[in-house]
C-alpha cells in the first residue's frame, strides 16, 4: 500500500480489518517492530512550507531526510538536532523515532524542534496539534506524545520543524589518549563550563571529542579557552569534525543496544561492559555491541537500556506498571482497534527479526 | 465567565470533607499540612492573576509531601470532589481559579531543593519553589535555569509546568519542557508516578512532554528534575529605534535571516515606549518603535555579534543605536522593557493578550490590530518576544466604564483569531485556561480536541481535576458530566 495523500492514509486504515505497520525508509526499526501490512509513505511528500526568516520548514512525513537537508543547506540553515543519514530515511521516520545526534547537548532533541503535526490515528481519524511557531501552548502537546512514539498512536502525515542556521565556523577538539571512562569528567568538565558546547562524545581509537560551533572569532576564543581547562585530562589536539557523523553507530556482530544515564553513572555502568562502540551527550549516551541474546548485568542506575537490533524488544529495567498502564491506556485510546500493531502483538503474529 | 454550576451534594457535604481531608493527611504522615475552609481565607484563593473572574473555593489544602497529595487526590477522587491545583496563583489564564465544589491543593508548603548535581547538570525541587529561586541555588556555582517568565520572582515551577511558561530568553534556550528533565506526578486516584528520565527520556511514549503544559489537568506535579546551564560569560543588550513598527518587524527578520540567533529580541512600540518612559524613565529614544537584542558571551564574542547586527541594523536606517557599555548601561536598556508591565497598569486598565505569529507576518499583524483599535475604539501598546513571534498586545481600557471590559474582551477575541488566521496561535506561553476556552475552535476542529480529551480520559477518567478549563465548555460537558456521574 502506497498512499498518495492523506485522506488515502485516512481510507486504508479505516478500513484495515488487521495490523498496519507506517514506513518511512523502514531505517530505524527496532526488534520486533516492523511485522503488520506495510503502509508505504513514500508517497506523502514535499515541502508544504519553507521560511527561512522565521526559521520554519513544513514538511510532508515521507520526504527524504536527505532532500530536507540538502533544501535546507542551500539556504544556509540545517535541523539542529542533527539526525543520523541513513539511505532511505525519511523526516517521518526520524520524527517517529525522534532521531537526535550530537549536537542534542547544546540544541535538544528531535521533539524540541518540532512544532506542529498531522497525523492519522488508529480509527482513520485525521489530527492537528501545535502550530508552525516556536511559543506555543495551545491545548495539549501531542507533537511531544506523538515525536518518538514509534507509530505506536498514529501515522504522521505531516510536521513542522523549526530550522537553525548553519554555524560559520566549527571546531572539534580530541584528546585521544582517553578510555571511555576516563573521557566521561573531561566532557563534563567542558560541559560544566561557559564554552557552548555542540558535541560531547568518545569513539574508539579517537579518544574524546568535544565541538563548538558559531562565529569563527568566537570559536577560536571558545576553543583556546577550552583546551586550557582541559589540559589536566591530557594531550589536547585538533579533532576531525568529520567524526561526528559516526555518533551513532550501526550494528556490527552482535546485538547493539543503547543506555542512557547520568553522565557520572557512566563509568561505573562502562565497567560492566565491554568497550562501547560510542558515547555521546557527555556520557549520557552509551552504545555497545553485546554478544547475540545477552543481556548485560548493570548495577541500579538511572536510566534505562533498550537493545536496539537483536532477538526481539528488551527495555531494562522493566517499566514501573502504572507507567506501562499509561502507556497502554493511551494506545487503546488512540488506535482501540489495534491496527497500527504493536511490537507485542506482532510478537505473537511472527517471529521477530532485526 | 461562565463556570459549570457547582455539585450541590459537594458543597452539603463540606463539612464531613474537610475532616476526611485533615484525617486523610495525618494518616499520610504529613504533619506540616494546612487545610483551611475559613470562609475568610479561603477567599485569598479565589482568583489568580485573571482577577476579573473570582470564585471562593470549598477548601483549600496545603500539603508539604508528596504522600499528602496524594492522599488528598486520593480522597477526593473517592468523594467525587473536583479539584484545582494552584502553584503561586500568577496564572493570566485563570488555571487555577476555582469553582465553590473544589477542593483547591495550593504548592506554596513545597518549595525545598532536594538534590542539586552540577556534574550532571540538574536540579531536583518541590514544585512550589519560585522559578527565580531555582537560578539563585545554583547561581555561586556558576549555573542557572533557563526559562524566565516575567512573573519569575513569585511563580512556582509547578504551575511554570503546566502552563509549559517560556520567558524572555527563549529564542535561545527554549520553554519548560525543553529544560524539564522529570516530574513526580501524582494523578487523580492518588497513584504516584515518576516520569522522565537522563534527558529527559524515558523508554515508551513522552509522558513527561504531554504532562507539561497540560494545565494542572493530568495530574499534580510534586517534584520537578530541572536541567540548569552554565552561566554565560557575559550578556549585553543593544537597543534599536525606528520610524516605524514594520521596519523593526523586519529587521527582526533581517537578523534571524543572517544566521544570528540572540538569546533575546523584544519589542516596544511608541504607546508602550512612552508609557515606561513616563513610569521608569529609562531614557528611551522618542521612535515609533524599538529593539532590545541581547547576544552573550566573552567581551570580544559579544563585540563580533554586535558588529553584524549593527551592519544589519543599519540597512534599515535606525533613529538610535545605543549599545550598552557597562553593567548600569545594560541595567537601563532593560529598565524600560522590564517595568512596561507595570507601567501600563499605572495609566490603565488593560488586558495582556499572548498569541504567536510567524515574524514573517510581522507588520501585517501590527496594521490588522491598529485597525481592530480604531474600530473598537480601545487603545493598544504593544510589547513583545519578537524573535519568536510571541506577541503581548496590552489592550487598555477602564474598568469602572460599563461595558468597556466586555468590548475589551471581544476585541482581544478578534486579535487572537487574526493570529491563528496568519498561522500561528492562541497562547504562547500563558496557557488557555478560563480564559481562552471558548477560542480553542478557533484553532483546532472537533477530532483536534477529541484527541487531547482521549489523553485526560487516560489520565483523569472522571474528569475531576481542573476540568473546566482549557476546552469550551460545550466540548468537554459530555465527559464532565456524564463520566462522573455514571461513576
Amino acid at each position: 500500500m502506497r498512499p498518495e495523500t492523506e485522506a488515502e492514509l485516512a481510507r486504508i486504515i479505516r478500513t484495515a480489518s488487521g495490523p498496519l505497520t507506517p514506513i518511512g525508509g523502514g531505517t530505524r526499526l527496532w526488534p520486533g517492530e516492523g511485522q503488520g501490512a506495510r503502509i508505504d509513505l513514500s508517497g506523502l511528500s514535499g515541502v508544504v512550507l519553507y521560511e527561512p526568516a522565521a526559521l520554519t520548514l513544513v514538511v510532508r512525513a515521507g520526504t527524504p531526510l536527505c532532500e530536507v537537508q540538502a533544501l535546507l543547506a542551500a539556504e544556509g540553515q540545517m535541523l539542529a538536532f542533527e539526525p543520523d543519514a541513513r539511505d532511505g530515511s525519511t523526516i517521518g521516520g526520524v520524527a517517529a523515532a525522534n532521531a537526535s545526534g550530537p549536537r542534542r547537548v547544546q540544541a535538544g532533541a528531535c521533539r524540541d524542534a518540532m512544532l506542529g503535526l498531522r497525523f492519522v490515528d488508529g480509527q482513520g481519524e485525521v489530527v492537528r496539534n501545535g502550530g508552525r511557531v516556536m511559543k506555543n501552548v495551545t491545548g495539549y502537546d501531542l507533537v511531544k506524545l506523538l515525536a518518538g512514539s514509534r507509530g505506536r498512536l498514529g501515522v504522521l502525515t505531516e510536521i513542522a520543524f523549526r530550522t537553525a542556521p548553519l554555524p560559520p565556523a566549527r571546531a572539534t577538539l580530541a584528546l585521544p589518549g582517553l578510555t571511555p571512562a576516563q573521557a566521561v569528567p573531561a566532557l563534563t568538565a567542558a560541559l560544566c563550563g561557559p564554552h557552548d558546547i555542540s558535541g560531547a562524545g568518545w569513539l574508539p581509537g579517537q579518544g574524546a571529542l568535544i565541538r563548538l560551533e558559531g562565529l569563527e572569532g568566537s570559536v577560536a576564543i571558545r576553543r583556546a579557552a577550552l583546551a586550557e581547562r582541559l589540559a589536566e585530562f591530557g594531550a589536547v589536539e585538533p579533532g576531525d569534525d568529520a567524526l561526528w557523523s559516526r555518533m551513532v553507530p550501526r550494528a556490527g556482530a552482535g546485538d547493539l543496544w543503547r543506555i542512557l544515564c547520568r553522565p557520572s553513572q557512566a563509568p561505573g555502568l562502562l565497567a560492566a561492559l565491554p568497550e562501547p562502540l560510542a558515547l555521546d551527550w557527555g556520557g549520557a549516551l552509551i552504545w555497545v555491541a553485546l554478544p547475540p541474546g545477552t543481556v548485560p548485568a548493570l548495577p541500579r542506575w538511572s536510566g534505562h537500556a533498550t537493545r536496539v537490533t537483536g532477538p526481539g524488544p528488551l527495555t531494562l529495567p522493566a517499566t514501573d506498571a502504572t507507567v506501562a498502564r499509561l502507556n497502554a491506556s493511551l494506545r487503546d485510546r488512540f488506535d482501540p482497534h489495534a491496527i497500527l500493531a504493536s511490537d507485542e502483538t506482532c510478537r505473537r503474529i511472527s517471529p521477530p527479526s532485526s | 465567565m461562565q463556570m459549570p454550576a457547582p455539585d450541590q451534594a459537594v458543597i452539603g457535604r463540606r463539612d464531613a470533607i474537610v475532616a476526611r481531608l485533615i484525617a486523610a493527611l495525618s494518616a499520610a504522615g504529613d504533619a506540616a499540612a494546612r487545610v483551611i475552609d475559613d470562609p475568610a481565607e479561603t477567599r485569598a484563593y479565589e482568583c489568580d492573576a485573571l482577577s476579573a473572574y473570582r470564585c471562593p473555593p470549598l477548601a483549600v489544602v496545603l500539603p508539604s509531601t508528596t504522600a499528602g497529595v496524594a492522599a488528598v487526590l486520593r480522597l477526593c477522587h473517592e468523594e467525587r470532589v473536583p479539584v484545582v491545583p494552584r502553584g503561586a496563583g500568577t496564572s493570566l489564564a485563570g488555571g487555577s481559579m476555582p469553582t465553590a465544589d473544589a477542593v483547591v491543593i495550593g504548592l506554596a508548603r513545597m518549595n525545598a531543593v532536594l538534590e542539586t548535581d552540577l556534574a550532571d547538570r540538574f536540579i531536583r525541587v518541590q514544585a512550589g519553589r519560585t522559578n527565580l529561586s531555582v537560578s539563585s541555588a545554583v547561581e555561586t556555582a556558576g549555573f542557572f535555569y533557563a526559562p524566565d517568565p516575567s512573573s519569575q520572582l513569585a511563580c512556582a515551577i509547578g504551575g511554570n509546568i503546566a502552563m509549559n511558561s517560556g520567558g524572555a530568553h527563549c529564542l535561545k534556550y527554549g520553554v519548560t519542557t525543553n529544560n524539564l528533565l522529570g516530574v513526580t506526578l501524582v494523578m487523580m486516584d492518588g497513584s504516584v508516578v515518576e516520569l522522565g528520565g537522563p534527558m529527559g527520556e524515558a523508554p515508551g511514549l513522552d509522558l513527561l512532554g504531554v504532562v507539561c503544559g497540560s494545565e494542572g489537568q493530568l495530574g499534580i506535579v510534586t517534584e520537578a528534575t530541572l536541567r540548569i546551564l552554565p552561566r554565560p560569560a557575559g550578556a549585553r543588550p543593544v537597543l534599536i529605534g525606528f520610524d516605524s513598527s514594520e521596519t523593526a518587524g523586519a529587521c527582526v527578520a533581517a537578523i534571524i535571516r543572517a544566521g544570528i540567533i540572540p538569546v533575546a529580541i523584544e519589542f516596544m512600540d511608541r504607546p508602550c515606549i512612552r508609557a515606561t518612559e513616563a513610569f521608569a524613565g529609562a531614557g528611551y529614544p522618542d521612535c515609533e518603535a524599538l529593539l532590545i537584542v541581547e547576544v552573550e558571551g566573552t567581551a570580544p564574542e559579544i563585540d563580533e555579534q554586535l558588529r553584524l547586527i549593527r551592519a544589519i541594523a543599519e540597512t534599515f536606517a535606525p533613529v538610535a543605536f545605543r549599545e550598552s557599555r557597562s553593567e548600569e548601561e545594560s541595567r537601563r536598556i532593560w529598565l524600560g522593557r522590564k517595568s512596561a508591565f507595570g507601567a501600563m497598569g499605572q495609566i490603565n486598565d488593560y488586558m495582556c493578550l499572548d498569541g504567536t505569529i510567524p515574524v514573517s507576518a510581522l507588520p501585517q499583524v501590527l496594521a490588522g490590530i491598529a485597525r481592530l483599535s480604531g474600530e473598537f475604539g480601545l487603545d493598544v501598546a504593544n510589547v513583545f518576544h519578537a524573535g519568536d513571534g510571541n506577541m503581548h498586545p496590552l489592550i487598555l481600557y477602564d474598568a469602572n466604564t460599563p461595558g468597556d471590559l466586555e468590548r475589551c474582551e471581544a476585541m482581544g477575541a478578534e486579535i487572537l483569531k487574526l493570529c491563528v488566521t496568519v498561522g500561528g496561535c492562541l497562547t504562547g506561553e500563558h496557557g488557555v485556561g478560563v480564559e481562552k476556552r471558548e477560542l480553542m475552535g478557533v484553532q483546532f476542529d472537533a477530532a483536534d480536541m477529541e484527541a487531547q480529551m482521549r489523553v485526560k480520559d487516560v489520565f483523569d477518567p472522571l474528569w475531576l481535576l481542573n476540568a473546566a478549563k482549557v476546552f469550551p465548555l460545550a466540548v468537554s460537558a459530555p465527559r464532565r458530566e456524564g463520566l462522573r456521574h455514571a461513576a
